[in-house]
């Protein structure tokens, strides 16, 4: 068990021109997509999408629902030509969804590289922001890595996980949601504000909780599911799914996202072996989900389907306990780095969430943000329905380091960071090297001008000199990698001595 | 009122040797809470230099369409 697997972070933006409130996103957020696509160069990472496999109709539960009965914005498969969408030499997809511009990481294969291709993608929305501000006589554009407006509307930070198929989702489901309901305490943003429209003055843990209003569901926009059933695997579907995870934050904090993706990890790992032997299921999750977010002191009690009480921590400490057994007795001794680094970091947070959940200030994104507007509300006397506190708020998550107030906690180093800033600059160009992002990257960088398309599981060819454009499909996630066609790449000046090469070798 | 049965599982003390103990509550850690807390009127005075300069209208101004 590890938590090491194939998983890749989404992350829609907030977008906000200065003092024009009225600015229409749709065409905003294209301009910050198409200001990075030049930025790379004419035709560089302007490959277009190919949506032949997006199925974003088809449920885990094994139906599909028909287009017709489909509220229009869960038709994200429909090409519409005024939208921006391109794929980057890193792997990403950079596109406008619905109306805001989004940064999909490629595929990585641990939390780490998770945590480092994420952030690439704030430089990558920086990089637009810088762009944009550099256009005379226009205000710019202002993005902002949070997941609310705090006026009712939301926009996600989804995280994805490849699993087997064989793992019954019945079962997934019964054990996420009483994980979900607790795991924001960990690593959730922080936000002013309680209740969809922040009807309530307040502060609550996560960003996202208040708009989730169902169990299970297809949703993404409306009635939120605690676990959403969006069947899309973007691979071999009789071998995989893909677990697609709508219920979280975006995390600025490294550890906080480090143990977002490493614990869920973890516990799919868990209910993939049959590992979880403790049933945790929780009485009305939805507004036990709600009741946790809303008390940052944490000593809400969460009630168990079998009449036991609890607190998030306290629950969050039966999932590790069990994940510590399982790893003592079945792999004692060979424990990979990622994992043990899991688990330390895991045990270590809940230890002090349960003793003075603000000793995690420099861990965890909810309680930085609570420790700064704390510190105003003590040296001001300001309530929580101050404009000023909803201000910080949202200029928490500005991506600008000189504006964004995160961004300057770091640069003082009241954060503690785990990925360095060269790693992160090298992978806004760069692909991961163990999964089929690595073919997909490497292709838009070196054969730009011979590729029509790239979506997750394909890259499209346009050859000079040949009539029909070449599909070459990539339904393993794992192939592609460095070890597998690096020499491969290396050696194929053009497009059509790779495809050549590729048919040679069988692949 | 019934009983509030804690259903939290015997944790165990022992690490793993090849794991780091990130941010135990050692002397360090307690020193550097302390500076941390002596850093915040600083920190207050910084962002008071960036913060937006009408919260209001910056709030106000603050829109967003729903996503997914």
């Amino acid at each position: 068990m590890t938590v090491r697997r194939v998983m890749g972070i989404e992350t829609e933006y907030g977008i906000s021109v200065p003092g024009d409130p009225t600015a229409n996103p749709m065409l905003l957020s294209g301009s910050v997509v198409n200001a990075y696509g030049s930025l790379r160069g004419p035709r560089a990472g302007r490959a277009s999408w190919d949506y032949e496999d997006e199925m974003p109709l088809r449920d885990a539960r094994g139906f599909e629902i028909d287009r017709q009965h489909a509220d229009a914005s869960q038709l994200t498969d429909e090409e519409d030509p005024t939208l921006a969408n391109i794929v980057l030499t890193n792997g990403a997809r950079l596109y406008v969804d619905h109306a805001h511009p989004e940064y999909s990481s490629p595929e990585v294969t641990s939390p780490r590289a998770a945590l480092r291709w994420d952030r690439a993608g704030e430089r990558v929305m920086l990089e637009s922001v810088r762009r944009l501000a550099a256009v005379p006589g226009t205000a710019g554009v202002n993005l902002y890595k949070n997941n609310t407006d705090g006026k009712g509307a939301s926009y996600g930070t989804h995280e994805n996980y490849l699993m087997p198929r064989a793992t019954p989702f019945s079962e997934i489901s019964r054990h996420l949601i009483p994980f979900f309901v607790a795991r924001q305490v960990m690593c959730g943003a922080g936000r002013v504000g309680i209740g969809q429209d922040s009807s309530t003055s307040g502060f609550q843990v996560a960003q996202r909780s208040d708009f989730f209003e169902v169990e299970v569901g297809l949703e993404t926009t409306l009635k939120r599911p605690i676990i959403n059933t969006r069947d899309e695997p973007h691979a071999v579907a009789d071998l995989y799914r893909r677990l697609h995870v709508i219920i979280g934050d975006a995390n600025q904090c490294d550890v906080a996202g480090l143990l977002k993706m490493g614990t869920t990890s973890l516990v799919l790992a868990m209910i993939e072996d049959q590992a979880l032997t403790v049933d945790l299921s929780v009485r009305k999750p939805v507004a036990t989900l709600h009741a946790v977010s809303h008390d940052p002191s944490l000593q809400t009690l969460v009630e168990l389907r079998d009449g036991r009480t609890m607190t998030a921590v306290q629950l969050l400490w039966a999932y590790y306990e069990q994940a510590d057994v399982y790893l003592q007795t079945r792999h004692a001794g060979a424990i990979d780095a990622d994992t043990a680094e899991v688990m330390s970091r895991w045990s270590s947070v809940l230890t002090r969430l349960e003793r003075d959940p603000m000793e995690c200030a420099r861990e965890i994104d909810w309680v930085a943000k609570l420790t700064l507007l704390q510190g105003y509300r003590d040296r001001d006397g300001l309530e929580w329905s101050d404009h000023r506190l909803r201000a910080i708020d949202i200029q928490w998550s500005d991506v600008r380091p000189e504006k964004g107030l995160f961004h300057r906690l770091l640069q003082r180093g009241r954060i503690e960071s785990l990925v360095e800033d060269e790693a992160v600059e090298a992978a806004m160009v760069n692909p991961p090297e163990d999964t089929r992002a690595y073919f997909r990257g490497r292709c838009l960088e070196k054969y730009p001008a011979e590729i029509a398309a790239a979506s997750w599981d394909s890259v499209i060819f346009d050859v000079p000199g040949q009539t029909a454009l070449q599909r070459v499909p990539m339904l393993e996630p794992l192939r592609g990698t460095r070890e597998g066609v690096g020499d491969l790449i290396d050696r194929s000046p053009d497009a059509s001595t790779l495809l050549q090469e590729l048919a040679a070798a069988g692949r | 009122m019934p009983s509030q049965e804690h259903g939290r599982p015997q944790r165990r003390d022992e690490t793993p040797d090849e794991a780091p103990a990130p941010a135990a509550a050692t002397p360090e850690a307690t020193a550097r809470k302390d500076a941390l807390d002596d850093d915040i009127d600083s920190v207050l005075d910084e962002i008071d230099g960036v913060l937006e300069a009408n919260a209001e209208e910056f709030v106000r101004g603050f829109v967003q369409k729903g996503g997914q």
